[in-house]
């Protein structure tokens, strides 16, 4: 573990900041942002479009670099890495699922789960071996020779999360990923965190979808650039289920 | 729960009570607990006694139990049932009066109030969508798991309009 950086969190954020423009126009996109993540968590970031939550994920994933701030991932400090090492970090340590998919259009499921695998430098073997077995925990074996023309947008978004781990990486940072998607397929990416959260997967998502906010460990609100507040919705007090249909008394 | 929900269910067969309660236990998953059998036996002989079912005379009994089948009077009252547009109507105005005079009155931060709402809907939403994602596709009781979850997504929106309103005034 690296300077500071050692403790059992996988995300480490510290005053994290993110500037654009400058003087009069100066705008502060995150604004001194503190996070730890701990392994195996879902963490929601929920706020309105424009409250900087999509950057701060960019920074997180090393898809940008902060203007001000410290970021560790699983103890690498990442703020301070080369364009390089950088590049190797996004590769090896980060799953990204975005709101349009951002699937090959001319490979299909299976190539496009593949594809982190070879850029990661893994045999062709390997990497299809690790294709099929994650596009059977998602669901889609029998599409795995699909175009991603041929898939509904539940199955899509799906295969995208399938590619995300193809490198069994130390976190997976979603940007709405139900954005795209109807009520239906949004059940069908629920579920699927659900599973990847039983599996101990990392998980942090920006969103406004409350129906993902709902279902995280913890939900963070973010306005302006910065945190202000956050909620665990553990638990639940059963039974009620029944008076939010009418059925009650 | 409506008569009118036993009457049209008793229009595809005649059943008895236990056979009425196994669909509806199909139809609901994990509501139909909220349904306890002794509700469908009161409505079924209220429903007798105002004409609408009678015990079938005929026919072979289900293990020794009465069967109800709907009479002519039944069958009309599910039609008009069906053609009915009644539709439960939202209480909202309870939550934005009590925003207004929280705010008026300077008792409390309308914006603390929907936050407590917002999280209270939250893990309404979360035990609800628990529910949905454990119902198997295309489970009738999903439909209705997913009915319940459209509407909290509906007020959480309202509650997000409510924040914005109130923090603008707050600015001012």
């Amino acid at each position: 573990m690296s300077e500071n950086g050692a403790d059992a969190s996988i995300v480490r954020a510290r005053g994290l900041r993110k500037e654009y423009g400058s003087g009069e126009g100066l705008v502060r996109a995150v604004d001194e942002v503190d996070l730890e993540v701990a392994p195996g968590e879902a963490v929601a970031i929920m706020g309105p479009s424009g409250c900087g939550k999509s950057t701060l994920l960019h920074l997180l994933g090393g898809l940008d670099r902060p203007s001000a701030g410290e970021l560790w991932l699983a103890g690498k400090r990442i703020d301070r890495l080369s364009e390089r090492g950088l590049a190797q970090f996004r590769r090896h340590d980060v799953g990204f699922v975005f709101q349009a998919f951002h699937l090959m259009d001319e490979l299909t499921a299976r190539e496009n789960v593949e594809l982190p695998a070879l850029l990661a430098r893994r045999s062709p073997r390997e990497a299809r071996r690790r294709a099929t077995q994650l596009l059977d925990q998602v669901g889609l074996s029998d599409r795995a020779g699909h175009l991603p023309s041929a898939l509904s947008g539940g199955q899509r978004q799906r295969v995208a999360i399938a590619r995300a781990l193809a490198n069994q990486p130390q976190i997976v940072l979603a940007d709405e990923p139900t954005g795209n998607l109807d009520s239906a397929a949004t059940l069908e990416v629920l579920r699927l965190f659900e599973e990847l959260h039983t599996a101990g997967i990392t998980l942090v998502v920006v969103t406004h979808d409350e129906r993902i906010a709902a279902t995280a460990d913890r939900m963070i609100s973010m306005r302006d650039g910065a945190f202000v507040g956050q909620t665990r919705l553990v638990g639940g007090t059963g039974g009620n289920l029944a008076d939010l249909a009418g059925l009650g008394g | 729960m409506q008569q009118e929900v036993v009457l049209a269910m008793l229009a595809k067969e005649p059943s008895s009570g236990s056979r009425l309660r196994a669909r509806l236990n199909d139809a609901l998953g994990p509501l139909g607990d909220a349904v306890n059998d002794g509700q469908i036996y009161v409505t079924l002989s209220r429903l007798e006694s105002a004409g609408f079912i009678a015990r079938q005379e005929a026919g072979v009994p289900e293990a020794g139990r009465k069967a109800y089948e709907l009479t002519a009077a039944g069958q009309e009252r599910v039609a008009e049932w069906l053609a009915e547009v009644s539709w439960p109507r939202p209480d909202l105005a309870e939550f934005h009066l009590k925003l207004v005079a929280a705010a008026q009155a300077g008792l409390a931060d309308p914006i603390g109030i929907v936050d407590a709402q917002r999280r209270e809907l939250l893990r309404r939403l979360r035990e609800v969508e628990r529910a949905a994602m454990a119902e198997p596709d295309d489970s009738q009781a999903g439909l209705l798991l997913e009915g319940i979850v459209l509407r909290l997504q509906a007020d959480l929106r309202w509650l997000e309009a409510c924040e914005r309103l109130w923090m603008n005034r707050r600015k001012k």
